[in-house]
């Protein structure tokens, strides 16, 4: 079975009164350690299939099986618990947690979701540290880093805990041209060191020319 | 456990203006509590012990029916020598029991052979009366200031100030006593003023003294008879327990008809203080109440806002897969530090308060006692009861918005803007 399979989803959401169907009848397969885009424009149903695989939402038809799991039946914490041990996330805002240094950002799954040892975790953090290039700034805050600098650190956290599968919603919207090219090609370079499927929406051009495999969404559908 | 207690303080930390303040708020409510519990304990304390020690001891035991009637002092209510041996026994077997006096209140007229008016006596043996109220003698001012080490002996009187400044009667005047006794037959006795008493709260504490063989004479017992028994127990914090304890063995005695002989008391109910010591009480706890809502609301504001402000963060967590639980883990320790914070900062100000309170001495008049000195204080065990209460109450108001982090839907977390 693929990593990712999903078979006839469809999802509507009610935006007031008005019923607004985000993504309609969607069938893929996706194989483990694979380079995945999902482009299309905004509004297309790009983040609405992520967050459907990363077992954020539910679809309002159809089936998702990652890894093996039939996601749709799992509960909320059996969905959190599923989210920490399969999964890996990177946001478009970053998203890392103000209060914690990069290095204890990093560490973060493995304490708080994992609960591992002292030794085991520093081990893990710095292997992900040295291999996305932020050793220097481990003992910075968010608000002390430039925009590539938190991406690398949230690529490191998604990694931290050997995820089958990393999800990543518009990586690059928020870096400049430069820095967005070198955390796709740290993507697809920690893809090929540790065999993680990495799975990215954009609507970026040059981003997507580095995807193996791209979906195409427009209105919902899968058009290619 | 450790790394959510750490990610608490850095995020209390992070809204400094708005942890100070909400701490701020909270110590100053607890700081109002500690000052105002010492203060009104220290006067209640105070005013209890000028009762008790120095006027009406911490217990009385009478015939029964005397204290419905005692504003009249009836004289055919007195307990027989009998009966007063039966007490006695019953209070030298007591192990709580140190010390009881005999009395005999009777109600007199006072002349200074210019005036006559009336007065009301107490009538003791005074090596007795000191045992069970060892601060009489500081209420007295004696001839010259030299106190005496047995306040009152036969022939002498001590007169309450009031009376004695309307009559301008001083240490050392003659003065006669005129009174009735229970056959109506009417005496008198010449004395001479030992010492002027100041007044205590409560209608016994404008009281004159005689030495207890004088009001035999004046009175002409035949027996010597009794009015009251005042009672000194060891520790006072057990005067519920040995009051309980003696009215059992005073239950036993009962008349022909079946009716009790006897009626303990204890000060509470024979003073009118027990009034304004049950309102200094009901005031203490109307302060922690007001304590309470204030760290309830400060705390429960504080919360809410910063569950509010942080929806994307708290989506992410649990994105990235934490469990609700340790979501609301987080926040009740952010209440609970917030709390324990303002708790430690309010013991301590609170503690340097009293401290501060003791060396600039309050004094202050009550009634007719004047220059007053209150002591304030406060014991650990109501430190430890305060700090219990405002990390409960902290934890409690941040239960809510706890609840609710721990409830959100990541995805519509993260869509949060």
């Amino acid at each position: 079975m693929a990593l990712v399979q999903i078979e006839n989803v469809s999802k509507t959401y009610q935006m007031g009164e008005v019923p607004v169907k985000a993504l309609q009848d969607v069938s893929l397969s996706i194989e483990e350690a694979s380079f995945v885009s999902f482009v299309g424009p905004s509004g297309s149903g790009k983040t609405t299939i992520l967050n459907l695989i990363g077992c954020l939402d539910k679809p309002t038809a159809g089936d998702v099986f990652v890894a093996g799991e039939h996601v749709n039946l799992l509960n909320r914490r059996q969905s959190a618990a599923f989210r920490g041990s399969v999964l890996g996330f990177i946001f478009q805002s970053f998203n890392l947690l103000p209060v914690l240094t990069a290095y204890e950002n990093i560490e973060y799954p493995l304490v708080m979701i994992r609960n591992i040892s002292q030794s085991m975790r520093s081990k893990a953090v710095q292997k992900v540290l040295k291999a996305v290039g932020i050793m220097e700034q481990k003992d910075k805050f968010p608000d002390q880093l430039s925009g590539g600098q938190k991406q690398r650190v949230a690529v490191a956290r998604a990694l931290v805990t050997q995820p089958k599968l990393v999800l990543a919603d518009e990586p690059t919207a928020n870096l400049d041209k430069k820095s967005a090219v070198n955390v796709i090609q740290l993507m697809r370079s920690m893809r090929d060191e540790f065999g993680t499927t990495f799975i990215f929406s954009t609507h970026d051009p040059k981003i997507m020319k580095e995807a193996e495999v791209i979906f195409t969404l427009e209105d919902g559908m899968l058009v290619n | 456990m450790n790394k959510i207690f750490k990610m608490a303080i850095r995020n209390l930390m992070r809204y400094k203006r708005r942890t100070l303040l909400t701490a701020l708020l909270i110590t100053v409510g607890i700081l109002t509590v500690i000052l105002f519990s010492g203060l009104a304990g220290s006067f209640k304390e105070m005013m209890i012990g000028q009762i008790t020690d120095s006027n009406l001891a911490q217990m009385q035991i009478h015939k029964k029916g005397y204290v419905s009637s005692i504003d009249s002092m009836p004289l055919n209510l007195n307990l027989s020598p009998k009966e007063y041996k039966t007490i006695e026994k019953i209070l030298q077997d007591h192990p709580d029991v140190v010390a009881y006096a005999p009395r005999i209140k009777l109600s007199a007229m006072l002349s200074n052979y210019a005036e006559t008016t009336n007065i009301r006596l107490n009538a003791v043996d005074p090596e007795k009366e000191t045992m069970v109220c060892p601060d009489v003698g500081n209420r007295m001012v004696f001839k010259d200031n030299v106190r005496e080490k047995i306040f009152v002996k036969p022939g002498e009187i001590i007169i309450p100030k009031n009376l004695a400044t309307g009559m301008k009667i001083k240490a050392g005047s003659p003065v006669v006593i005129v009174a009735q006794n229970k056959d109506g037959s009417i005496n008198g006795l010449n004395f001479t003023v030992a010492a002027i008493i100041e007044s205590v709260l409560g209608p016994q504490g404008k009281e004159g003294y005689i030495h207890i063989k004088d009001a035999r004479t004046l009175l002409r017992m035949e027996k010597p008879e009794v009015t009251e028994i005042a009672i000194r127990i060891k520790n006072f914090n057990k005067l519920n327990a040995v009051y309980a304890d003696l009215k059992s063995s005073l239950l036993k005695f009962k008349n022909k008809k079946g009716g009790l002989i006897f009626e303990i008391h204890t000060w509470e109910k024979l003073s009118p203080f027990v009034n304004i010591a049950n309102m200094i009480d009901i005031m203490t706890i109307s302060m922690k109440l007001i304590m309470i809502a204030i760290v309830l609301i400060s705390i429960l504001n504080v919360m809410i806002m910063s569950v509010y402000e942080r929806i994307r963060e708290i989506g992410t967590m649990i994105a990235i897969g934490t469990s609700p639980n340790k979501i609301m883990g987080l926040f009740l320790s952010e209440g609970f530090f917030l709390g324990l914070i303002s708790g430690i900062a309010g013991n301590v100000i609170g503690i340097a308060g009293i401290y501060l309170l003791n060396i600039f001495k309050i004094r202050f008049s009550f009634g007719r006692m004047d220059n007053l000195i209150l002591s304030p204080a406060i014991n650990i065990n109501e430190l430890f009861w305060l700090t219990a209460i405002v990390l409960l109450v902290s934890v409690f108001a941040t239960l809510q918005p706890a609840y609710k982090a721990s409830k959100m839907e990541p995805v519509d977390a993260l869509r949060h803007v």
